[in-house]
């Protein structure tokens, strides 16, 4: 019961972290004023335009796609492989399951390959890319080492050596409605969570804030119509008040 | 001299391999006090700059998203680091754009991020030393800031931004660039980069339109802070002077001469450039643009149009609305500024110019896109209008026309090598190496489809060619402004001496 007690608290503490982190560096980007129109052109010159572009580089990787078929594919690959394994997961937290999670169960089951292949080969062009290697940090072999087990341990508990499922659902069921349920003590998932945890702590202070980042881009996001509608910051507006050469 | 002098040309999108610290000892002469003064900056290097330094960079977070955001996005992915046109030509790593933009991002980990200040080794990040100062200047010196990476990043992240905050903090602690600082100087004093009084420029001006009638026998007016006029033409000051910018300023004489349009030059404001944008400093590019504003009004103005100048472009299309607008008092009619090529492809849609192609027939033209026009403004109503109006007015007035390599032109353009206030003798060897992406470029284009020329829109892609292209073995006068073979094609007929007015516009189309 010890066990399922410092998980359970863990977990709070790991959403509430996720939850809040996020929350304030999405805030921070939001209030945080863009002083000059920068979209990259050329650029869409209607609002409409920028949502579609937002959704072609969120969606297809559009600007990857630009620069390098293999970093796309293999980004691309993991990227989604991953959104399907969470999406499955879903099941583990919806009682009765919702009935498009069950339709995405048989994708699903076999994306943890996927995604794990596109890890393993963002991972190899570290090593064997000089330029990639040159820029690698020890925090980016870290976090590909956090994601590969992540989905190592998963993918071990589907084909190899199974868990009590209906034990897990329990627990994490219970932690939704403050109703603890004990945790099987099954060390594969125990790796597992544990690695989830990590994953959660280390998501509002790393890199992966590239998630939330990227629609903040004033690169991207930017409609491109500066000499029809006036951009001004307020900083910028504050210079205006102050006397200058006009009239 | 220098070992650089004789390149051979590499085969195209070649990756260099990795030589660390080839370029490091590359870096600009240092601003001296008098510089730095004039435009509010400290004028040596100040005792705490360590503090001051950081102190400047939390500033530029709070008052920058772009900083914020570029500063945490990151994910090392490496779609940047074969897209610099300064590390293809040296393969020094740290002209990687990532690698370029770690050396700020390191400093705002170390002093900014909870990771950084608790497990600096973990995520880079490190104390600000001189050796990191050193590098700043050094590398952020061998930015042009083209903004090609930003295309290929999978956020967007743009180091023109991340090297502009950076010349901003050196600037703000006392090390600025000699060249930027000295020239915005001369543009707050005499209105220039030149530093060319009003006296010099209407004797200059008063030669030209001389050149011009013995040439054409045409009398072509180059009018000088005339009230009243219609038209403020704002353009770099090289093209007073300089070659072959100053075929390009013909160019637009007789484009307007042909127009039968009612224009002025300022000497209040007779430098399209702001080299504020280089160096990051809105206050500075803010002052810039008040000029053009301030001259618009003295001089009554109902519409402004810029020459061929890329990084002006920039600033005047996407940033001048922003930092001297809103410019309610000229006509609602036409865009504030206008770009010299929307004015002179109006004209030809309309017909209104009698072009005769065969006087370019000497020549065989390719089109170098200028970077800060190409990925950071636009011309015309539809996106891309950039490329698409300058090539149709070359097609307009050439019969031979053939583009680069598709992934060298348009967005994917080369910078020059000379952009972002690089364009200083004490840069040469970065200056020289950055060109040769798009000189490899055009010796393909030269070998396989008979280029002769290469026209360009942008004052400093003009010098930057005209001085490293026999280097690589292309001779200085293969670079053409875009407005010369307007010029060469332009059919003038001569009006009555009296009657430049917008009415005769009929009588003069028809000729």
């Amino acid at each position: 019961m010890l066990l399922s007690t410092i998980f359970a608290v863990l977990f709070y503490l790991a959403t509430a972290f996720l939850v809040v982190g996020l929350a304030y560096k999405i805030r921070l980007y939001a209030r945080t004023p863009a002083p000059l129109k920068i979209p990259t052109t050329p650029a869409p010159v209607t609002q409409t335009g920028v949502v579609l572009r937002m959704f072609r580089e969120v969606a297809f990787f559009e600007s990857l796609f630009k620069s390098n078929k293999w970093t796309w594919l293999f980004g691309w690959v993991f990227h989604f492989a991953m959104l399907l394994v969470v999406l499955r997961h879903l099941r583990y937290f919806t009682e009765p399951v919702w009935s498009w999670v069950n339709l995405i169960q048989p994708f699903g089951k076999y994306a943890g390959f996927a995604m794990l292949a596109g890890l393993l080969a963002l991972w190899a062009r570290r090593f064997l890319v000089e330029r990639v290697r040159y820029i690698s940090g020890p925090s980016d072999h870290l976090m590909l080492m956090l994601l590969v087990g992540i989905a190592a341990s998963g993918l071990m508990m589907k084909y190899v050596v199974h868990t009590d499922i209906v034990a897990l659902k329990a627990f994490a069921l219970g932690l939704i409605y403050f109703n603890w349920q004990p945790l099987p003590a099954d060390p594969v998932l125990i790796l597992h969570l544990s690695l989830v945890l990590i994953l959660m702590f280390v998501f509002p202070i790393s890199k992966l804030l590239h998630a939330p980042g990227v629609f903040f881009s004033p690169s991207r996001n930017q409609v491109d119509n500066p000499r029809e509608k006036r951009h001004l910051a307020p900083w910028a507006a504050a210079l205006d008040s102050e006397p200058n050469g006009g009239e | 001299m220098a070992d650089y002098e004789t390149i051979p040309i590499n085969t195209l999108f070649e990756i260099p391999k990795l030589n660390p610290g080839v370029m490091k000892e590359s870096s600009p002469f240092v601003a001296a006090p008098a510089h730095q003064e004039a435009l509010g900056f400290p004028g040596e290097l100040v005792d705490n700059w360590q503090e001051k330094a950081i102190e400047k960079l939390g500033e530029l977070l709070e008052k920058s998203r772009a900083l914020r955001v570029y500063m945490d996005g990151c994910v090392k992915c490496g779609a940047c680091t074969d897209k610099c046109h300064y590390f293809l030509g040296t393969g020094d790593p740290k002209n990687m754009p990532v690698a370029r933009q770690d050396l700020l991002r390191k400093i705002y980990r170390r002093y900014f991020t909870f990771s950084g200040k608790y497990f600096p080794k973990l995520v880079g990040a490190e104390d600000l030393t001189k050796e990191v100062l050193d590098d700043w200047y050094s590398y952020f010196h061998q930015c042009s800031q083209c903004r090609r990476c930003s295309v290929y990043c999978p956020y967007g992240i743009d180091t023109a931004e991340i090297s502009m905050a950076a010349r901003e903090i050196m600037d703000h602690i006392g090390k600025g660039q000699k060249y930027c600082n000295e020239i915005l100087g001369k543009v707050h004093k005499i209105g220039n980069n030149l530093g060319l009084p009003e006296k010099a420029l209407i004797n200059t001006l008063e030669d030209l339109e001389e050149d011009i009638e013995d040439e054409t026998g045409v009398k072509v007016r180059i009018p000088v802070n005339e009230k009243g006029a219609d038209i403020l033409l704002v353009t770099p000051s090289a093209d007073f002077f300089a070659e072959p910018h100053i075929d390009g300023l013909i160019g637009y004489a007789k484009v307007f001469h042909q127009a039968g349009a009612s224009w002025t030059v300022s000497s209040y404001a007779s430098e399209a450039a702001n080299f504020a944008m280089f160096i990051g400093s809105y206050e500075q590019m803010k002052l810039v643009a008040e000029r053009i504003r301030k001259a618009a009004q003295d001089l009554g103005v109902k519409r402004i149009i810029f020459g061929e100048c890329g990084h002006a472009w920039r600033v005047a299309y996407s940033f001048m609305n922003t930092l001297a607008g809103p410019f309610d008092f000229l006509d609602p009619a036409y865009p504030v500024p206008q770009h010299i090529c929307e004015y002179t492809w109006d004209l030809i849609q309309k017909d209104k110019l009698t072009l005769d192609k065969s006087a370019n027939d000497h020549m065989t033209l390719t089109f170098h896109d200028s970077c800060n026009v190409a990925r950071g403004s636009r011309m015309g109503d539809t996106p891309g209008g950039q490329f698409e109006i300058p090539r149709a007015i070359i097609k307009a007035v050439c019969n031979n026309f053939v583009d680069m390599a598709p992934d060298t032109i348009k967005e994917g353009t080369f910078c020059c090598g000379g952009g972002g206030g690089l364009l200083t003798d004490d840069l040469m060897e970065i200056r020289t190496k950055g060109a040769s992406p798009r000189m490899t470029a055009l010796q393909e284009v030269v070998k396989d489809s008979g280029v002769t020329h290469m026209a360009a829109i942008c004052a400093i892609c003009k010098t930057q060619f005209a001085k490293i292209m026999p280097t690589y073995g292309i001779g200085m006068d293969r670079i053409v402004s875009l407005h010369q073979l307007v010029s060469n094609a332009i059919v003038l007929d001569v009006p009555p001496e009296d009657e430049v007015e917008a009415e005769t516009n009929e009588d003069v189309a028809t000729a």
